[in-house]
C-alpha cells in the first residue's frame, strides 16, 4: 500500500480501535448497551450532529470555521415549524400563505443555505476572519429565532411531518437515513468531484490555488452555503423530533459538531481530513454520551470526560503528523 | 576560531551536506563560495544553530559545541546576517536592533533612551542617515540589510555570519560596509562571507572555502586563486555557454505589456510604465537587486495586483483583461511562482493531484474525477519532464527542490500556455537539476512558447537569456541582447538609479 494512503488508514483505524474500545468497556460495565435499541437510539441520537458535522468538516478542511451551525439549526427550525403551523399572513394586502411540508421543509433549507451564503460572503469578499464571521452569525441568528418565535417554542404538527424525526423506514429510524444521505453525498463530493479537489487545495496551500487559477471565493461560499444548508436540515429533524421548535434549539452543538471533526482526525489548519473519520468521530461522542448516561455518571463528569476525549484524540494525531 | 568536522545533513530526499570540513580562523574574512543548492545555506543554517539535528562535530574556540537553538549560539558568540532579511516590519529600528536583548533600567523597565542612543551610534557607523524610532516597514531594502547588520553588530560577536549582505544595497552602502568589515577584522573576529559576487570577495575576503554538492571542495588563501579557477572549482567543469540562438529574427510577438504601473498604498508606486514584448521563442532574462519589482511584475502580469494596475496586456496582439489568476491562464499565460513552497504546491497533496490541479476538467467523466484519466495525465509528465519521485502518489513535501520545480511546471504544461513567467525557476536546486531546467526551457521555446524569467543569479541571466532586461526600482533600466550582455553592464544597470 503506498505510504500516504496508509498512513491515512491509520489515523481512521486508530478512531476505530478507540470506538471498539469504548463499545467493550460499556458493554462490560452495562448490560443495557450492548442491545439492538441502544445502537439503533444512539445511531439516531448522533444523526443531527452528523448532518451539522459533515458542513463543518467540509469548512475546516479549508481551514475555516462555522460556529453559527447551532444557531442557524434554530432558527431553520424554526422558519420551518412557523410556516408549516402559520404559514405567512400579510394582514395589510388580506392574503394568506400556506405551505406544504415539503415547502415549509424547502423554506427552511434555503433559509439556512441563504445564512451560510451570507457567512462566506462576509468571509470572502470582506475578509471577515471565519472564526469573527461566524461568531457574529450565531448571535444573529440566535437573535432572529427569538424575534422570529418571540421566544415561545413553536409545537404539534401533522404526524407525516414529525415522521421525519421519530419515524421508521426499512428497520431504521429516518434521521439515519438523513445522515447517511448526507455522508454519502459529502463523501461523493469529497472524493469524485472538482469542488472536493478544490477545497482539500485551498486548505493545504491557499495561494497555490489561487495561483493555479481556482476561484478561492466562490468555493468558499460555496462551503459555507452547505454548512448552513445541512445545519438547517438538522435543525428540521430536531423540530420534527421533539413536535416542537424551540428558541434554544441547538445551543453549543457546533462545539459538538467540531469536537466529532477533530476526533475524526481532520485538521483545524486545513487541508486533510475526511467525512469518514468525522462520522466515527460522531460516533465516539455518541456512544460516550450513551454509556455514560446508561453508567449513570453525573452529566458534570461527562462533561469533564467528553473534553479530556478531544484532547486525546488531537494529541494523538499531532504526534502522528509530527514524525512526517 | 571554528572547525567543522564531518558535518552532514540530510533533508528528505536529499543530502545537503555531506562531510564538511572546514577551518575558519579570527582575524579573517573567509569567504564560502558555492552554487545555489550547494549547501552553503543549510552550512550556515547548521552553524547558527537554526538547524540542531546533523551529524558530525563543531569546535568553536578549541571548545566542542552543539547548539540547541539560535540563542545558543548567539550567546556563545555566533551571530548571522541572513540572506533573507528578519525584522518585524512594524516595529521601529531600535525595537528590531534590540529585540530579545532589550536593555532594561533597574526597575526591570525598557530602558528607552539607552537603547536609542546605541542604535543612534550603529547606524552612525554604518553612514544610515534615518532616524532610530523609524518604522521598519517605511525603509528601503538596502537600509533594511543594513538595520540587520547593525543588530549583528550589538552582539559583539566573535564570528559574523553574513549571507550574500550585498544582494540588495547599493554600491556606496556596499563600501561602508566593507569599512566595518575592516574594522571588526582589526578587532579579530572571524567573519564569513558568502556572495556570489565574486569581484566582492576578491576585495575583501582573505580565504575561501568552496562548497560544491554538499561537500568541501577545495579552501586557501583568496590571492592565490585566479578569478576563473574560482569559477571552476564552484561548477566543477569549465562553463560552456551554452548553446544559443542570438539571432533577432524572431517576428511573432506572443506578450506585449504596455505602461504597467502598480500603485501601493501609502507608497511609491512599484512598478512605472513599465512596456515591452515577448516573442515566440524567446527566452527574456530579468535581472535586479531585490526590491526592484521583479515579482510584482509578473504577478501584476497573473492578475494578482488587479484594483492596483494600469496598463494595456496584449497577447498575440489582442489586448486582454485580467483581473484574476483564472484570465490570465485562460490567456495563455502560467506562472511558476518565486517560493513554490508557498505559491507553487500543496505540499500535503499526492504529486498527481498536484500536477491536474490547474486542469481537473480533462480527468473527469461525466463531472465525475476519473482516477485513471488523472494518473495517466500525472505519469505522462512525469515521465516527459524526468521527474523523479517513487510514485504519482507520492506526497510533494518529500520530493528534492528540482523535481517539486517540475511539478509547478508539469501543472502548466498541460494547458499548454503560450507565455510562461519563470520566477527564480532555479532558487535552491542543485547544479544537474538546474541544467535539466534550462535544457527544458530551450525545448519549451523551440516549441514556440515565450518565456520570461526572472532571476538574482547573474550566471543564470546570462546563460539562459535571449535578451535581458534589467529593472531597478520599479522602472526598466536596460535592455541588453544576449551577445552584447556581461556581467558588469548589467549590474550596473541594476545599480544605477538617482
Amino acid at each position: 500500500m503506498k505510504l500516504a494512503q496508509y498512513k491515512n488508514n491509520f489515523g481512521k483505524l486508530q478512531s476505530l480501535i478507540a470506538l471498539f474500545i469504548l463499545c467493550i468497556v460499556f458493554a462490560v460495565l452495562s448490560d443495557k448497551f450492548f442491545t439492538v435499541a441502544n445502537g439503533l437510539n444512539v445511531m439516531r441520537q448522533i444523526s443531527v450532529n452528523i448532518c451539522i458535522a459533515v458542513g463543518m468538516t467540509l469548512v475546516i478542511i479549508t481551514a475555516g470555521i462555522d460556529l453559527s451551525v447551532g444557531s442557524v439549526l434554530a432558527l431553520c427550525g424554526a422558519v420551518t415549524a412557523g410556516l408549516l403551523k402559520n404559514g405567512i399572513a400579510l394582514h395589510s394586502f388580506n392574503l394568506f400563505i400556506g405551505f406544504t411540508i415539503l415547502g415549509a421543509i424547502l423554506a427552511g433549507v434555503i433559509v439556512g443555505a441563504l445564512l451560510g451564503f451570507f457567512n462566506g460572503l462576509a468571509i470572502t469578499k470582506f475578509k471577515v476572519p471565519p472564526f469573527v464571521a461566524t461568531l457574529a452569525m450565531l448571535t444573529i441568528a440566535r437573535g432572529l429565532t427569538m424575534l422570529y418565535s418571540n421566544g415561545f417554542p413553536i409545537s404539534s404538527f401533522d404526524a407525516s411531518f414529525t415522521f421525519i424525526g421519530g419515524g421508521w423506514l426499512l428497520g431504521l429510524p429516518v434521521p439515519v437515513w438523513i445522515a447517511a444521505l448526507i455522508v454519502v453525498a459529502a463523501i461523493i463530493v469529497t472524493k469524485k468531484i472538482k469542488l472536493g479537489r478544490y477545497i482539500f487545495a485551498i486548505g493545504g496551500n491557499e495561494n497555490a490555488a489561487k495561483l493555479s487559477g481556482i476561484n478561492i471565493n466562490r468555493v468558499k461560499i460555496i462551503v459555507y452555503t452547505i454548512a448552513g444548508a445541512l445545519a438547517a436540515v438538522g435543525g428540521i429533524v430536531v423540530t420534527a423530533r421533539l413536535d416542537s421548535a424551540q428558541p434554544n434549539a441547538g445551543t453549543s452543538y457546533e462545539l459538538d459538531a467540531i469536537a466529532a471533526v477533530v476526533i475524526g482526525g481532520t485538521s483545524l489548519s486545513g487541508g486533510r481530513g475526511s467525512i469518514w473519520g468525522t462520522v466515527l468521530g460522531a460516533l465516539i461522542i455518541g456512544v460516550l454520551n450513551n454509556g455514560l448516561v446508561l453508567l449513570d455518571v453525573s452529566p458534570f463528569w461527562q462533561q469533564v470526560v467528553k473534553g479530556g476525549v478531544i484532547l486525546l484524540a488531537v494529541i494523538i494525531d499531532k504526534m502522528n503528523t509530527k514524525n512526517e | 576560531m571554528l572547525i567543522t568536522k564531518n558535518i552532514t545533513k540530510k533533508f528528505p530526499g536529499v543530502t545537503a551536506l555531506e562531510n564538511v570540513n572546514l577551518q575558519i580562523d579570527a582575524g579573517r574574512v573567509t569567504a564560502i563560495i558555492g552554487e545555489n543548492g550547494a549547501g552553503k545555506s543549510t552550512l550556515m543554517k547548521i552553524l547558527s544553530g537554526v538547524y540542531t539535528d546533523y551529524e558530525g562535530q563543531i569546535f568553536f574556540k578549541d571548545k566542542p559545541i552543539r547548539f540547541n537553538g539560535t540563542a545558543d549560539a548567539q550567546d556563545a558568540g555566533i551571530a548571522i546576517i541572513h540572506q533573507e532579511l528578519n525584522l518585524i516590519p512594524y516595529l521601529s529600528i531600535t525595537e528590531n536592533i534590540f529585540l530579545g536583548r532589550e536593555l532594561v533600567n533597574a526597575f526591570g523597565l525598557l530602558d528607552k533612551k539607552a537603547m536609542h542612543a546605541k542604535a543612534t551610534s550603529l547606524l552612525q557607523t554604518l553612514c544610515v542617515d534615518v532616524e532610530p524610532n523609524t518604522i521598519v516597514a517605511d525603509l528601503k531594502v538596502g537600509q533594511q540589510q543594513m538595520v540587520e547588520i547593525a543588530k549583528a553588530l550589538l552582539l559583539d560577536a566573535d564570528l559574523i555570519i553574513m549571507d550574500e549582505p550585498t544582494s540588495a544595497i547599493t554600491e556606496s552602502e556596499v563600501a561602508t560596509l566593507f569599512k566595518v568589515i575592516e574594522q571588526l577584522r582589526t578587532k579579530n573576529k572571524a567573519i564569513v562571507y558568502i556572495s556570489h559576487k565574486l569581484n566582492e570577495l576578491f576585495k575583501i575576503a582573505d580565504n575561501y572555502i568552496v562548497l560544491r554538492d554538499g561537500k568541501t571542495i577545495e579552501s586557501g588563501k583568496m590571492h592565490a586563486i585566479g578569478h576563473d579557477d574560482l569559477i571552476q572549482k564552484m561548477v566543477g567543469r569549465e562553463i560552456k555557454p551554452m548553446q544559443k540562438d542570438f539571432t533577432n529574427n524572431r517576428t511573432s510577438v506572443l506578450l506585449k505589456l504596455e505602461n504597467i504601473c502598480l500603485k501601493q498604498r501609502n507608497k511609491a508606486d512599484k512598478l512605472h510604465n513599465i512596456s515591452f514584448e515577448v516573442k515566440a521563442g524567446e527566452i527574456v532574462g530579468i535581472f535586479g537587486l531585490m526590491g526592484a519589482g521583479r515579482t510584482e511584475l509578473l504577478e501584476t502580469i497573473f492578475g494578482l495586483h488587479p484594483r492596483l494596475c494600469s496598463g494595456n496586456i496584449y497577447i498575440n496582439n489582442k489586448k486582454i483583461t485580467i483581473n484574476k489568476p483564472i484570465d490570465a491562464i485562460e490567456g495563455g499565460i502560467a506562472l511558476l511562482p518565486e517560493d513554490r513552497k508557498k505559491d507553487g504546491l500543496v505540499l500535503n497533496m499526492e504529486v498527481k493531484k498536484n500536477i491536474s490541479l490547474p486542469c481537473l476538467e480533462e480527468v473527469e467523466v461525466m463531472g465525475l474525477l476519473n482516477d485513471k484519466k488523472e494518473t495517466a495525465l500525472a505519469k505522462k509528465h512525469i515521465q516527459q519532464l524526468g521527474i523523479k519521485t517513487p510514485s504519482e502518489n507520492q506526497v510533494t513535501k518529500n520530493l528534492s527542490g528540482g523535481n517539486q520545480q517540475k511539478i509547478v511546471l508539469a501543472k502548466w504544461l498541460e494547458r499548454d500556455p503560450k507565455v510562461l513567467l519563470l520566477d527564480e525557476p532555479t532558487r535552491g536546486i542543485d547544479v544537474n537539476a538546474k541544467n535539466e531546467m534550462y535544457k527544458l526551457m530551450q525545448d519549451l521555446v523551440s516549441k514556440g512558447m515565450g518565456i520570461i524569467m526572472v532571476s538574482s543569479e547573474l550566471t543564470e541571466i546570462l546563460t539562459v537569456s535571449n535578451r535581458i532586461l534589467v529593472m531597478a526600482e520599479g522602472r526598466i533600466t536596460a535592455e541588453i541582447n544576449a551577445a552584447d550582455a556581461t556581467e558588469d553592464n548589467v549590474l550596473k544597470a541594476a545599480i544605477s538609479i538617482n
